[in-house]
């Protein structure tokens, strides 16, 4: 399908936009020539990339470019897979969360993330999925009550579940899930939160809810999402980056203000991608 | 107003009643055949028939033809023609009506039906006996006495099974109470440590769910009995049934682990959680009916053994509830004894009532268990 890249431009210049510096909220995130590999295959090359306090980045790219590869070197999830390399620095707040000495758990408590697949703990019901960040962490929280329904008013999901919070997270539907994925990772009030694909196993009705959510997470948090979907880019993003492999490792093209990268990109390979020549 | 006409809520898939009565007849059929097959030589040979001085059947004794080409007789020999012809039957049914493609399927079903009735032969045989013959050794005193001061050739009425129940059910569940926490972290370490040693362990599991019975009794008694308690219990009985246990609770929770999506360890891992945080409060619990399935194979294993208890248990007729100290008595023990030192009718009831009340043990506990893990979404 060709899309027309006036419309996107005009999808993303109507969105307002935030510029880094008048939003002081969250965390701030930058790699510095972060390289990943799988055992021997390099699979992202030298990714430089500022992620300002209080924005939202929107990473695209056609499939196997590496972003989801670099949203996970963002919180240390790259490393859960054994074969998993890395090179480079991520700075969050100005310390390199790889460094020696660098508890994991604690980054991850501040980098958030939702998966590409709704998966709620099956074990548990509604209520204890969106409190179970706390025990797994071993956080002492008082107010339970009231924390649980701040998230799932954050996430969208508060007045279609509040009544059944002590059924199985199982008994929603894919979008509700996947919301409930994202009350989860509020409940320990991360600074920034990471979303991997978040709607692409969803309905376009879920997906307006979750993007609903975004916007509205985005006042109080740094957020990252990868997506195929470049009309939810434009929707929700301030910053673009694009990402492309031409068969060696994935490299980043482009990083440019969201309503530019769809009305005037600086590069070829970007204006080919977002008006849908290729990809 | 119009109404709306509802029709009448069908299922059109489902083969006519016609098509199941050709079908049917078609197995009556191959019965028919099968049996004339069999018996019809027989019944020819009986009957008296004066044959005409012509026919060679006068000379020659009609065989029977089943028998003759591959010397099975009776009724595995009607069984078997019986499943050939029905076979061979409803397979030129179907090529006739529909392709060979269809045809193939037909004769792929009716090997599958095959297999479940050989499964289903032995176990519906085995219990149907064991109801039997069992239920005349079963009365209401079997549950509040045992047998140390009766012998198993006393009549039926004497004595009873109490302390075999109770010596069974301690030592299964102090087998059980060893064997879950080492076989469920063995598990662990292969899913998810997933350490250096990992190959290695694998393979040792899998060779000791190998080992003889009688190897782990006489490694028991060799290594604990002789040189350190010097007393047969209980407990060694425990310890025996430990080592057969361990390896199949291992290998069933590693395959249950190992269903459990890699997404919910990331997502606890992701939420700031340790590994351990994440094993303890997302993967065991949505594991927890696997586990449950661990637990009733590993004691289905076990409880039947009789060849370890023989040897590190002492084999007690007298109620023992201390598994630490004196000969400890269990069902399957009591069931050998009846059967090999007796010799009467009294003797053989009592084997066969063990037999029954271990069976509807093994049923009340394996029905338990599924219920206790069916409870909860897991």
């Amino acid at each position: 399908m060709q899309v027309s890249p006036s419309s996107l431009a005009s999808v993303a210049g109507n969105r307002e936009q935030r510029v880094p510096g008048t939003n002081l909220i969250g965390s701030g995130l930058e790699t510095r020539g972060v390289h990943a590999w799988f055992g021997t295959k390099h699979v992202l090359s030298d990714v430089s990339l500022d992620f300002a306090a209080g924005t939202v980045t929107a990473l695209i790219g056609p499939s196997g470019c590496g972003k989801s590869t670099f949203l996970r070197t963002l919180n240390r999830m790259h490393e859960f897979i054994p074969t998993a390399a890395l090179a480079g620095e991520v700075l969050l707040d100005g310390k390199d969360i790889y460094a020696p000495g660098t508890d994991v758990t604690k980054i991850r408590l501040r980098v958030g993330m939702v998966f590409q697949k709704p998966n709620p703990f099956p074990s548990m019901t509604i209520g204890e999925n969106v409190l179970s960040g706390l025990k797994l962490a071993q956080l002492k929280k008082n107010n339970t009550d009231e924390l649980l329904e701040s998230c799932l008013t954050r996430a969208g999901l508060w007045s279609e579940v509040k009544d059944r919070l002590r059924e199985h997270g199982g008994a929603l539907s894919g979008g509700q899930q996947q919301r409930l994925c994202i009350a989860r990772s509020l409940a320990v009030e991360p600074q920034v939160l990471l979303m991997d694909e978040p709607c692409s196993a969803l309905d376009p009705g879920s997906t307006f809810k979750i993007e609903q959510t975004i916007s509205e997470l985005a006042k109080s948090m740094t957020i990252v999402i990868v997506t195929h979907n470049m009309q939810q880019a434009a929707r929700v993003s301030d910053y673009t980056a694009f990402f492309l492999s031409d068969g060696g490792p994935g490299v980043m093209v482009e990083n440019s203000p969201t309503s530019k990268i769809f009305s005037s990109p600086t590069d070829k390979r970007t204006e080919d991608y977002v008006t849908g020549r290729f990809g | 107003m119009t109404t709306q006409v509802i029709p009448k809520p069908g299922k059109p898939w489902e083969v006519s009643v016609k098509e199941r009565s050709k079908t049917g007849s078609l197995i009556v059929l191959a019965a028919i055949l099968a049996g004339a097959l069999v018996k019809l030589p027989d019944l020819l040979d009986e009957a008296v028939v004066k044959f005409p001085d012509f026919l060679p059947w006068d000379v020659v004794k009609l065989p029977n033809i089943v028998e003759a080409l591959t010397g099975i007789d009776g009724k595995l020999g009607f069984a078997i023609s019986f499943f050939l012809i029905a076979t061979g039957l409803t397979f030129f049914r179907v090529l006739r009506t529909s392709d060979i493609r269809a045809a193939k399927d037909t004769l792929l079903s009716s090997f599958a039906l095959l297999g479940i009735v050989l499964t289903l032969i032995p176990i519906v045989s085995i219990v149907t006996t064991v109801f039997i013959k069992g239920y005349k050794g079963i009365h209401p005193g079997l549950f509040f006495n045992d047998m140390a001061l009766n012998s198993v050739n006393d009549p039926i009425k004497e004595g009873g099974l109490l302390h075999a129940l109770l010596g069974t059910t301690l030592m299964v569940f102090g087998a059980l109470l060893i064997s879950f926490p080492i076989g469920v972290l063995t598990a662990l370490y292969l899913t998810e440590i997933r350490g250096k040693l990992a190959r290695p362990i694998k393979f040792l599991v899998q060779a000791m769910s190998g080992v003889p019975s009688i190897v782990a009794g006489l490694f028991i008694l060799s290594s604990l009995v002789y040189p350190v308690t010097k007393e047969l219990s209980g407990i060694m009985g425990s310890f025996a049934l430990t080592i057969l246990m361990i390896p199949t609770i291992a290998r069933t929770a590693e395959e249950m682990l190992r269903l459990i999506p890699n997404d919910l360890r990331e997502a606890g891992v992701a939420l700031g959680a340790t590994q351990w945080r994440t094993i303890s409060g997302v993967v065991l619990p949505a594991a927890k009916s696997g586990l449950v399935t661990a637990i009733i194979l590993g004691v289905a294993r076990i409880i039947g053994e009789t060849a370890p208890l023989l040897l590190v248990t002492g084999g007690g007729d007298a109620l023992n509830a201390n598994p630490t100290s004196g000969p400890m008595g269990s069902l399957p023990y009591y069931i050998w004894k009846a059967f090999l030192t007796g010799g009467t009718e009294e003797a053989f009831a009592r084997a066969w009532g063990g037999m029954l009340v271990l069976l509807v043990f093994i049923f009340i506990l394996f029905g338990l268990a599924r219920f206790l893990s069916g409870r909860k979404v897991g």
